[in-house]
């Protein structure tokens, strides 16, 4: 047998906090969505359908983009999402 | 350990309290300092967790230094270090290493300056990504969404042959002093290899160098991505015979890397790839101003240089930074 051996922890030794999703929406009608683009070629063609269909389905769309793809969505952009919709799609692309 | 998640697929030195003690007597900064926020989760990352992981890399305690000035390198805003770890392009960082420090912990500048058999070179780049990986929990299939991935994801690191060179250094270039120690990040994929085993004069192989550098990446990209060329030294002999500096390379190699937009427009030659129309008539150079970075490496024999693509460059993506290490 050989001696058991300690070592030490290389990771952040965080425990992720758990949230759960918003409950799905029974429908669209008078809810506001979030498109979210996140800046890359073409990632308009789809929301502006998406856009449509949920227009037709009686939902108001606000849309948003980030200022790159290549970054994470800033904070305030996040926030302003967050407070501004009941729902967001956000739309990769190429 | 393996089962953990901790490691990069490869064998990995148990983070004894001895060894991570032992790590930690190659920096004179506190256990307890933050180094930075480790992205992608934005931990903030202490020196201990780097030494621990520097451990498991397979680091000497005089490499630490090299590792905690890479990391304040990347995670920074403009390396951009997240969206490097998620992208679907394969790159990583590669890490170029000036000063003093480089000698004096043994990295190779020399023969297989981008391959494997030199302790300080293969820790060092596998280190960081470790941190990143443990520390930041940015794993391929997490937030790491690479579509094939590179070599550069694993640890990417070498020294520039500063004793072999006329020119002046990749840091000097950056605005260092020679004698300080710099650690200098690009986000790039694995290096391609360019053979130019004919040219005897500056004047032909300049035009070769330009050849190869017009693909990188891309034929059909240009300014958005950034490129690192590692001119061997028989290619360096070429224009160091022919009286050129790094200012006259750089000008005589801009002159050559100027596209006519006109044959990469999206359509041009059957391809739907390429620039949008509105960007037709133009003469525009393959790099932004900058965005080509030269190093000095490799073996003494051997006419090749190597190309190393870049990412998405500038405030859009991510900015080569470089960082002075502290001991």
């Amino acid at each position: 047998m050989t001696e058991p051996v300690t070592v030490l922890d290389p990771t952040a030794e965080a425990t992720p906090r758990q949230r759960s999703l918003n409950p799905r929406p029974a429908g669209l009608e008078g809810l506001t969505v979030g498109l979210l683009d996140i800046s890359k070629p073409r990632g308009a063609v789809f929301l502006d359908r998406l856009e449509e269909r949920l227009t037709t389905q009686g939902a108001m769309v606000r849309r948003y983009a980030k200022p790159t793809f290549t970054k994470p969505a800033p904070v305030d952009l996040r926030h302003e999402i967050a407070t501004q919709c009941d729902a967001v799609i956000e739309a990769l692309a190429d | 350990m393996y089962d953990r998640g901790w490691s990069d697929g490869l064998p990995l030195v148990p983070p004894t309290r001895e060894r991570v003690l032992r790590m930690l007597e190659g920096t004179s900064r506190a256990g307890d300092e933050i180094v930075a926020l480790m992205p992608p989760n934005l931990v903030e990352c202490t020196v201990e967790k780097v030494a621990v992981n520097s451990v498991m890399a397979g680091c000497r305690p005089e490499y630490l230094p090299v590792v905690l000035a890479a990391l304040e390198a990347v995670c920074t805003d403009e390396f951009n270090m997240h969206g490097i770890l998620a992208t679907t392009m394969g790159v990583g960082p590669v890490l170029v290493v000036n000063g003093p420090i480089a000698t004096e912990i043994g990295m190779n500048s020399g023969v297989n300056v981008l391959g494997h058999g030199n302790r300080a070179n293969a820790t060092i780049g596998r280190a960081v990504q470790l941190v990143v990986r443990n520390v930041g929990g940015g794993a391929p299939g997490g937030v790491d969404r690479a579509t094939h991935g590179s070599m550069s994801k694993l640890g990417f690191c070498f020294a520039e042959d500063e004793e072999g060179s006329p020119w002046t250094t990749l840091a000097e270039d950056r605005g260092f002093d020679r004698s300080v120690d710099v650690v200098t990040a690009f986000c790039g994929e694995g290096p391609r290899i360019l053979v130019d085993q004919q040219s005897r004069s500056a004047e032909s192989l300049v035009r070769m160098l330009a050849e190869g550098l017009l693909a990188s990446v891309s034929p059909r990209t240009v300014m958005g991505m950034d490129g690192l060329l590692v001119l061997s030294p028989e290619h360096m002999a070429r224009f160091s015979d022919a009286g050129w500096d790094r200012p006259r390379f750089m000008e005589e190699l801009g002159k050559l890397l100027m596209v006519e937009t006109d044959g990469i427009l999206a359509g041009a030659g059957g391809i739907e790839e390429g620039l949008p129309s509105g960007l037709a008539g133009l003469t525009l150079p393959k790099f932004r101003p900058g965005g080509l970075l030269v190093v000095h490496a490799g073996g003494p024999a051997g006419l090749f240089s190597a190309i190393i693509g870049g990412w998405v460059n500038g405030p859009m993506g991510s900015e080569p930074t470089s960082r002075e290490i502290i001991r």
